[in-house]
């Protein structure tokens, strides 16, 4: 029994060797598969993963509006207060008062792409970009108001 | 007509009759120096360069390519560098030993060399007992190895030098008897003997599943022996830094590196005179239009195709395979090859006394 096992364990060895050479064998031989980035040279035609995590941004559509309602479901989600949400109340054309957003600030040098506050948000109102060359002279640039001036939320988004 | 053969004997007859016999043995002797340093240091080179290829392509990356077309000058611009930088020699290290290290590594690497048929009648010295001089000289550059370690005055070197001794001596066993099987098979020890018998078939066929067995235990155990992963624990770099060649630096640095290439380089030419018929070219017992057409390929290039295939190899085996530790290592010598081998080797006797090989 015992010459057996010993038999099925070299066995079973050398078959589970032999599958991670043919698995290297195959990257070997088929070039199409590299995922190196030469990336100052390519900076044109750079591809990204789908999943790389640049930085937060806030989508607008073409009348100018977001998703965003001021909920701070996404400032309370940050570990490292990167987002700070400054409210303001709407009147609505029947006289309502509404919470909307005045500023949704992002400090992108305090950001570490967690993904958390996008995760958070109930409305998809942000979402990662996948812009990554933040580099600037001064510290105050990294500084982002998310919303653009003059936007306001999208009819339907509560 | 160009062989390398033709070549060699052309120059010696020329020598002896424009020199006395000793001043052309002479010169003959300086020629085989400097072709060896030649071959050690265009090996280094290419296959460096090989190594960094392979590796990329296998990882998905795509190595070196910015020095010269495709990179090809990369190593070439690493030696310089290396040949620049200080060779330091730590204070507190034993100076002499540390010194002498490299250079006893390169020259068991360099002796190595002697009994390597490398084409058809091209061998520096076809000494009667070629097999068991390489594996009695093979067992000295761990003696290089341990006195860098322990000339180091480190205890990273240390650890890597003795995990070093432990693995190439327990390697040894195997590798020597997968050796053995084929001198069984053939009846001799000398190198032309071993290749002249593989005329009608390289022993890897002739010799059916034992030979096959004996041909992956040598692998394994020449991939040990040199050092290479999945067997680098002389050097494991995420547990010792570099192991034994921790403290040294630019040149000296450089031949240990040189040493472990010229020897995969050379356990690679045995493994191919053995198993794959050295510079014989691929015959078919007696097909003989077919091993005609064979004949046309020169034995050198045979010799080289082969080496470098078996270097492919050993690379293939480093790139797709994680690092044992030392327990590991030493069962899988102790519990598995060396019994493995040692049965192997009472069938492929039996199988050469009852003549069941073609």
């Amino acid at each position: 029994m015992f010459i057996v096992n010993y038999i099925k364990e070299v066995g079973g060895a050398v078959r589970s060797l032999w599958t991670g050479m043919k698995r290297t064998l195959y990257y070997f031989t088929h070039h199409k598969e590299i995922i190196t980035q030469q990336y100052p040279d390519n900076r044109a035609t750079l591809v990204f993963p789908e999943r790389f995590r640049g930085e937060v941004v806030m989508p607008h559509d073409e009348n100018n509006e977001h998703r965003c309602t001021g909920c701070t479901a996404c400032e309370l989600a940050c570990p490292n207060g990167t987002i700070k949400v400054v409210t303001k109340f709407d009147i609505s054309p029947d006289g309502k008062k509404k919470k909307a957003i005045d500023k949704l600030v992002y400090h992108l040098e305090l950001c570490t792409m967690c993904n958390l506050c996008i995760e958070a948000c109930p409305s998809d109102a942000i979402k990662m970009a996948q812009s990554f060359e933040h580099s600037v002279y001064d510290r105050s640039q990294l500084t982002k108001v998310l919303n653009n001036p003059g936007s306001k939320i999208m009819d339907g988004v509560e | 007509m160009w062989s390398l053969s033709y070549i060699s004997t052309s120059i010696d007859r020329w020598l002896n009759q424009t020199f006395s016999p000793s001043v052309a043995l002479l010169f003959e002797a300086v020629l085989v120096i400097l072709l060896a340093i030649g071959l050690f240091s265009v090996l280094g080179l290419v296959l460096i360069m090989m190594e960094r290829k392979v590796s990329a392509y296998m990882q998905i990356r795509l190595g070196p390519n910015r020095v010269g077309p495709k990179g090809m000058f990369q190593t070439v611009a690493d030696t310089l560098k290396l040949m620049v930088k200080e060779g330091i020699t730590p204070e507190g290290a034993d100076r002499f030993l540390f010194n002498l290290a490299p250079f006893i590594v390169m020259i068991a690497a360099m002796l190595l060399l002697a009994p390597v048929a490398f084409a058809n009648n091209f061998q520096l010295w076809d000494v009667n007992i070629g097999v068991l001089y390489i594996s009695a000289i093979s067992s000295i550059s761990v003696i290089g190895i341990l006195m860098a370690g322990w000339a180091s005055n480190n205890k990273y070197s240390l650890l890597g030098a003795m995990r070093s001794g432990a693995q190439i001596v327990s390697y040894e066993l195997s590798a020597g008897l997968s050796i053995i099987t084929i001198v069984i098979l053939t009846g001799s020890l000398k190198i032309t003997d071993i290749v002249i018998a593989q005329e009608n078939g390289w022993w890897l066929f002739k010799g059916h599943i034992p030979v096959v067995i004996s041909f992956v235990i040598f692998l394994i155990a020449v991939t040990a022996e040199t050092n290479r992963a999945p067997f680098d624990l002389a050097e494991a770099e995420s547990e010792l830094t570099a192991g034994f060649h921790t403290e040294y630096s630019g040149m000296k640095f450089a031949l240990f590196f040189l040493a472990e290439y010229v020897n995969i380089f050379i356990v690679c030419a045995i493994g191919a005179t053995l198993f794959l018929g050295g510079w014989m070219p691929f015959h078919v017992g007696n097909w003989s239009a077919f091993n005609h057409v064979m004949d046309y390929i020169p034995s050198s290039v045979w010799f080289f195709g082969k080496t470098f295939f078996l270097i492919f190899v050993i690379m293939w085996f480093r790139w797709t395979f994680p690092r044992l530790r030392i327990d590991q290592l030493l069962n899988l010598e102790w519990k598995y090859l060396l019994p493995i081998s040692m049965f192997n080797l009472l069938l492929v006797t039996l199988m050469a006394i009852l003549g069941w090989h073609f």
